[in-house]
């Protein structure tokens, strides 16, 4: 490109690709497949009624949510245990982070409106919605410590430390959460995944959805994950034009001299 | 140094290896390069001074020779040591005091230099041979921090190197609020220092002072080093 | 030899131990401040609830919020000595293995922890009279043990990682509660078994116990691995 810097980036103005093309039309294709189906061709519930739907949304965000925790682990693990420590793992670690916290923010509202419309509470603490709120707050907590500056090496060791931590703190709050529920076996307490009768159709529409979804976070994660090596290499690309500034600075100040 | 010290230690510094040497070194804080491409050789024993404006990088040097700060870019070794592999072991060997002193302010000044004494498993009579070195003994030794002057704190802090047996002696603006006896002390502990096989690099302000007392100067500018001729 | 080079390190971690709690011994911040300020929480605690009944069934809970908030207190102090005059630089520059800060400032948190809850104990005995019983005597005892660990453990490593710089210390609740969920949840329902607050029995807390033990562990090894790279600047 003619205006490009010397030695710098080349401007793009999007991060996408054959791959993401084609993710991204699948993506578009399972949402609006799931769409027909979840909003029209499955039967309502028996007992909920029309507001059984909500579930082909909030399981599948659900089911996203912990997948995107899951990618966050493992690649946090690869960037700390292989030798090479490449920025790639940690930033596909930040970029799922970011998605996941999308999709867990999703799966506690929708999680909210379904318990709101069917049973007529907000907020129930059953076990799997205390733990998402959890793990909402775990992920919050992550995206903070990796905007704490520093190079990106430092950040990488950080947030893939506090990533192996989390996945530690995991199964403990599960765990006490569970117990602490269990003993409230309260028969009029209504539980939000109050798992309807699922009916073929239902149960298929439900699969759907969890294609859709993860096609969709596949989709925003490649993307995501593309805008963080540009948002990197812009930082090094800064780095080189700061170190001309700099010694231009000295060259100015040894003038008089 | 018992040889527990360096347990897992791989490196070997025979003592022949020049003390400082750093090789376009770049070093970034939030972004900004500090240091801006620094080639700098010293050899063991010698005292250089550092001067230059503000801002222009003395300290982010002291720091990363001191292992505070990481490499960005170049290479360097301290003490024969590579700055990014070695970087705890060197640590080990060298002492920083800036214009943080790096002292517990509730401690007498003999409980803090004890218990940096007890960090290298140094016994007793090296913390009083450290005291004795700064002055710092008698009634003096048992008083807190926060109660002692501005000299008697910078003199607990070079005890504590002391007694870490640091090898290089990083010093941030020694002279900083030390009235002028302490700064004649101050000068005396550091040619003592040399003398007995330390580096010592300090970074002032103070040009007359401290160009008398080193071998070498050197200014620093835009994160870098600019040699004057002469030394 | 690898017999002497443990034993050098648990003589450093000691020093470090020692040293915390000597400065707070001549600071007198925990006695002076932080007890009080605990109290007071309980306090306030019995202001907002405004009714015995509920207050004497929450007392359990009450405690370990006190406790809560009194440690972000305590983990912000205990790095600000060492940030205060640049000594954890000091500490890393003297190439001090971070596993022994680790372990020498947790042990000392410990201690101090440890005082407050008791404290926190006798005032919630006081404040909201829940009845004491003897066979809850063991139970109280593992529980105030096995929760300190684990709050002294989690404390000091988060502690390190947010401690110093500006703009981090706040980021110290927002990492440490949700972490230690488990802590306030199975301490709190120990106590209650201990006290026989909900009609709970005593053998119904020693499950609890079980989990913050393994809670306790769990930080144990992590902290100990993640200290280190944590500190690191």
């Amino acid at each position: 490109m003619a205006n490009a810097p010397a030695g710098g980036i080349t401007p793009t103005h999007d991060t996408g690709t054959r791959v993401t093309q084609v993710f991204g039309t699948l993506a578009a294709l399972g949402v609006a497949w799931l769409c027909a189906f979840g909003l029209l061709f499955s039967p309502a519930d028996r007992d909920q009624r029309e507001s059984v739907r909500i579930m082909y949304v909030h399981v599948p965000s659900a089911w996203v949510a912990y997948l995107a925790f899951g990618v966050t682990a493992v690649a946090s693990a690869l960037y700390l245990l292989r030798s090479s420590h490449s920025l790639t793992w940690d930033r596909l670690a930040g970029a799922s982070a970011e998605i996941g916290v999308l999709f867990m923010g999703v799966t506690l509202v929708t999680g909210m409106l379904w318990g709101r419309l069917s049973w007529g509470v907000f907020w129930t603490w059953d076990a799997r919605l205390t733990l998402t709120a959890f793990l909402f707050v775990t992920f919050l907590g992550y995206l903070a410590v990796r905007r704490l500056g520093g190079t990106q090496h430092q950040r990488a060791k950080r947030s893939a430390v506090l990533a192996m931590l989390g996945v530690l703190e995991i199964p403990l709050v599960h765990f006490s959460v569970r117990l602490w529920r269990s003993l409230h076996q309260d028969a009029t307490v209504a539980r939000i995944d109050g798992d309807p009768d699922l009916d073929g159709l239902m149960l298929f529409s439900l699969f759907v959805g969890l294609i859709a979804f993860t096609l969709l976070y596949v989709w925003l994660v490649i993307h995501r994950q593309r805008a963080l090596v540009l948002e990197d290499a812009l930082d090094d690309h800064g780095l080189d034009a700061a170190l001309v500034e700099r010694r231009a600075e000295a060259a100015l100040q040894g003038g008089g001299r | 140094m018992t040889s527990v010290d360096l347990a897992a230690g791989t490196t070997v510094d025979d003592g022949s290896r020049p003390a400082v040497e750093l090789s376009d070194v770049v070093a970034v804080i939030g972004g900004f390069p500090v240091l801006a491409g620094v080639d700098l050789r010293v050899e063991r024993g010698e005292i250089v001074l550092f001067h230059g404006p503000n801002g222009a990088g003395k300290t982010s040097l002291l720091r990363l020779c001191a292992g505070l700060l990481p490499l960005e870019r170049g290479t360097g070794t301290i003490l024969g040591m590579d700055v990014v592999d070695h970087r705890d072991e060197l640590r080990r060997r060298v002492g920083l005091v800036a214009h943080a002193n790096g002292l517990y302010q509730d401690l007498t000044v003999a409980e803090n230099v004890r218990f940096w004494a007890s960090m290298v498993d140094a016994d007793a009579s090296e913390v009083d041979g450290a005291l004795d070195r700064m002055g710092l003994r008698g009634r003096l030794a048992d008083a807190p921090i926060a109660r002692c002057s501005a000299g008697q704190r910078r003199r607990t802090a070079l005890a504590c190197l002391v007694v870490r047996r640091a090898e290089l002696w990083l010093l941030d603006e020694p002279h900083a609020a030390l009235d002028a006896a302490a700064r004649d002390q101050l000068d005396e502990i550091i040619r003592a220092a040399a003398a007995s096989g330390a580096t010592v690099l300090v970074a002032s302000h103070e040009l007359e002072r401290t160009m008398a007392l080193a071998t070498r100067h050197v200014e620093v500018r835009g994160g870098q080093i600019v040699e004057l001729p002469g030394g | 030899m690898a017999e002497r080079i443990r034993w050098i390190r648990w003589q450093r971690t000691r020093a470090i131990a020692a040293k915390d709690l000597r400065v707070e011994l001549r600071g007198r911040v925990l006695l002076n401040q932080v007890i009080p300020f605990s109290v007071l929480v309980l306090v306030l605690f019995g202001f907002a609830v405004d009714d015995d009944g509920i207050a004497q069934r929450v007392a359990p809970g009450l405690i370990w919020m006190a406790t809560l908030f009194s440690l972000l207190v305590m983990v912000q102090r205990t790095f600000a000595v060492e940030a205060a005059d640049g000594a954890l630089d000091s500490l890393r520059v003297a190439g001090v293995d971070p596993t022994v800060i680790f372990w020498g400032k947790a042990m000392a948190l410990a201690v101090q922890l440890a005082v407050l809850e008791i404290v926190l104990f006798a005032a919630a005995i006081i404040l909201f009279a829940p009845t004491l019983r003897v066979s809850g005597v063991a139970l109280l005892t593992a529980t105030w043990i096995v929760s300190t660990a684990g709050l002294a453990l989690v404390g000091t490593l988060y502690g390190g990682l947010t401690a110093g710089i500006q703009g981090r210390e706040t980021l110290l609740p927002l990492l440490v509660f949700p972490v230690v969920a488990p802590v306030l949840i199975g301490a709190t329902r120990a106590v209650e078994s201990g006290l026989g607050t909900t009609g709970a029995a005593v053998s119904e807390g020693w499950p609890w116990i079980g989990l913050l033990t393994v809670f306790g562990a769990a930080f144990a090894a992590g902290g100990t691995l993640a200290f280190g790279p944590l500190i690191d600047d």
